[in-house]
């Protein structure tokens, strides 16, 4: 238990920022956000220039296949990309107004869990094995807040409670628990120090679909009691329709798309948006065949010259190959990146 | 009389452990017609994939009988197992760790042929390999290639043909999309669906995810607890579903449709332990419409409509 000494010591010198003071319009705010891992054998392109942005309260869906750059994109907002081989680069990448990347290793550490937090897919194994889920819960309360060890275990038992687990469970190792009671007791210590801004990468993918309804309804429910905001990484096109206020959809590192749940789920715009929707069976009707996005996810150690969906999309001209595509408006709030909509007259099939 | 292929009557498959019998499968009665598909559905730890292998005798059932074509195969030897084994197969939900890493794709789907002696002549050989390459969508250039060079699609797509070797008439389907991206996943349910046209295959379609088992499978069976408790065809099981478990079951399915919000019903705690159940419905202490009689004794599975089966004490029938 010495390490919370250590840790507190060092938290009252680096400057406490309260979030609740913070008063941008923002929460997050990234600017051009690249990411690259170099290895030996190649340089993989994980993230290639993402604009991000957060208000107060919404909850964003980070949409987008495996590979896609959904969870190196926000490792890198905690500054939590493994250097090397991992090398960030970003015009801004602010949480609650704050430049990150200019962060000391001490400011980094009260922000993370006071500020941000982070729920991991796997509960299996984002628990320690060997200290109670009471004692992990503390843990990130007393590195934060300035109480001592036998009140941090009330409010550890306070928030199993909040998350719908008796206190006296406490005491009980994570192996004694189901995977959705894991699942609670990580999001348990996620918002044991009320951060304003939760990022919950595929909280639910690892549960059934009753206990996922559990946990989706409980995430939600404390989202409105501590006024949080939210980055859910999914790749279910359904739990996006059912929690987040925006979306934005991510292919080869890139945002091909991006709006409000209605934008991008009614008015859908890119190519591959609308693959993915043709990818999922239809609940109203079971005749329909599905219509799979041909081919692959393509290298990530290639920048490509053109758009990078180029090759699987049905729609690609020429140009598509060699021009890479623009940031398109097409409202205040919609924007999608690709050229097929030089045409004006251009439309995809989906909607119509 | 329907053609039916497969006929499985009160499967049972109990593990001995230290606090006592675990009930995986308890008393799993069902037939499948040729060329239909059975999807078993249900929560982890419901019993859905040990069914699937017990029926199969990679797993040995504790008790009951499984009927292919007439023919109980729990009583075979181990040699007239292995023969029958051609007819039947499965395909495994890991295409990262069904496969030998240390195998080309042309030795891993050569292999079924080789050890059952479906070819002897090695050019015939060679050429079923590139055919079944061919059937399942695998690039002729990855002959030479080794599972980790490959992507889950295409590492399925050899799953696939590994199982076809054989010329099977009935293939367990063991969560085959379960690891896949969606994009990926719709590849490798449209190629099943064609295979099932082409050689006239009856599948039992493992898996939790309501959505593609609606779309996949003919009729549904819902396992909780290792037992049966709702089996229909599939429009009807998602258009009236009468048991409580069902109900939630399909309730919790998150819809892309924002049109049509259904209304959540959130069932309270989880799963119970297997080990040592009381004569007492399994569902009972998560149900909402739960009883005196559901506590003292456990539901028969009953056919409330053609086709239709539900155990429960209260099947939430809606009146006419």
């Amino acid at each position: 238990m010495s390490m919370f000494k250590k840790f507190s010591k060092k938290q009252t010198a680096a400057a406490t920022h309260d979030p609740a003071t913070f008063d941008g319009e923002y929460v997050l705010n990234v600017e051009n956000l690249n990411v690259r891992f170099e290895t030996d054998d190649a340089t993989v392109y994980a993230v290639n220039g993402i604009d991000l942005k957060l208000k107060k309260k919404q909850t964003l869906g980070l949409v987008g296949e495996t590979g896609a750059g959904k969870t190196t994109t926000v490792l890198s907002l905690l500054n939590l990309v493994p250097d090397p081989p991992g090398v960030v680069s970003a015009d801004r990448i602010e949480v609650n107004g704050r430049e990150v990347t200019k962060m000391s290793a001490a400011e980094l550490q009260t922000m993370r869990g006071k500020e941000i937090s982070m729920i991991f897919q796997d509960p299996m194994t984002s628990l320690n094995p060997v200290m109670t889920v009471g004692d992990q819960i503390a843990e990130s309360i007393l590195l934060h807040e300035n109480v001592d060890k036998k009140t941090a275990a009330k409010l550890a038992g306070d928030m199993l409670e909040t998350v719908g687990i008796p206190a006296e469970r406490g005491s009980e190792y994570p192996h004694q628990f189901s995977g959705g009671m894991k699942q609670r007791v990580v999001i348990a210590i996620a918002l044991a120090c009320h951060p304003n801004i939760l990022i919950a990468d595929e909280p639910t993918t690892a549960l059934d679909v009753t206990i996922q309804a559990q946990v989706l309804e409980l995430m939600n429910g404390l989202k409105e009691k501590y006024q949080t905001s939210m980055v859910m990484i999914t790749h279910d096109l359904g739990i996006v329709a059912e929690t987040c206020d925006e979306v934005a959809v991510m292919y080869a590192g890139r945002i091909v798309e991006k709006g409000t749940l209605e934008d991008v789920f009614r008015r859908t715009k890119h190519p591959y948006t609308e693959g993915l929707f043709n990818s999922l069976p239809k609940m109203n009707d079971r005749s329909s065949k599905l219509t799979p996005i041909p081919g692959l996810v393509p290298d990530p150690t290639v920048i490509p010259e053109g758009c990078a969906f180029a090759e699987r999309c049905p729609y690609a001209k020429e140009s598509c190959f060699t021009k890479h595509p623009e940031n398109r408006w097409v409202s205040d709030t919609h924007m999608v990146v690709c050229d097929a909509y030089d045409d004006p007259d251009f439309h995809i099939k989906r909607g119509r | 009389m329907a053609d039916v292929l497969l006929e499985v009557k009160d499967l049972k498959k109990y593990f001995k452990t230290r606090k006592g019998m675990l009930h995986a499968v308890d008393g799993v009665s069902f037939t499948i017609e040729r060329g239909r598909t059975l999807g078993i559905v249900g929560e982890s730890g419901c019993g859905k994939s040990t069914t699937g292998r017990s029926i199969l005798r990679l797993i040995e059932p504790t008790s009951g009988t499984v009927l292919l074509e007439g023919k109980d195969i729990t009583k075979l030897s181990k040699s007239e197992m292995r023969k029958m084994r051609q007819e039947m197969q499965i395909i495994f939900q890991d295409p990262f760790s069904s496969l030998d890493p240390r195998m080309t794709v042309n030795q891993l789907i050569r292999e079924p042929i080789v050890l059952n002696n479906i070819l002897t002549d090695k050019e015939a050989i060679d050429k079923r390999v590139l055919e079944l390459m061919e059937t399942v969508g695998l690039a002729e250039r990855l002959y030479n290639a080794y599972p980790h060079e490959l992507d889950g699609g295409r590492r399925q797509r050899i799953g696939i043909a590994r199982a076809l070797a054989v010329n099977p008439k009935f293939i367990v389907c063991d969560e085959p999309v379960s690891a896949l991206d969606v994009s990926i996943q719709a590849q490798i349910l449209n190629i099943l669906k064609e295979l099932q046209e082409k050689f006239g295959l009856t599948y039992i379609f493992i898996t939790h995810d309501l959505s593609v088992v609606y779309y996949f499978a003919d009729d549904i069976a819902v396992m909780y607890l290792g037992q049966l408790v709702e089996k229909a065809p599939a429009d009807e099981l998602f258009a009236n579903p009468v048991h409580p478990y069902t109900q939630a079951l399909l309730s919790a399915i998150p819809s892309t449709d924002l049109d049509n919000k259904t209304e959540r019903i959130i069932l309270k705690g989880e799963i119970t332990s297997p080990i040592n159940l009381p004569d007492a419905c399994r569902f009972a202490k998560r149900c909402n419409y739960a009883c005196e009689d559901c506590k003292c004794s456990d539901p028969k599975l009953v056919e409330i409509s053609p086709g239709h089966f539900v155990a429960c004490h209260h099947p939430l029938v809606q009146e006419a």
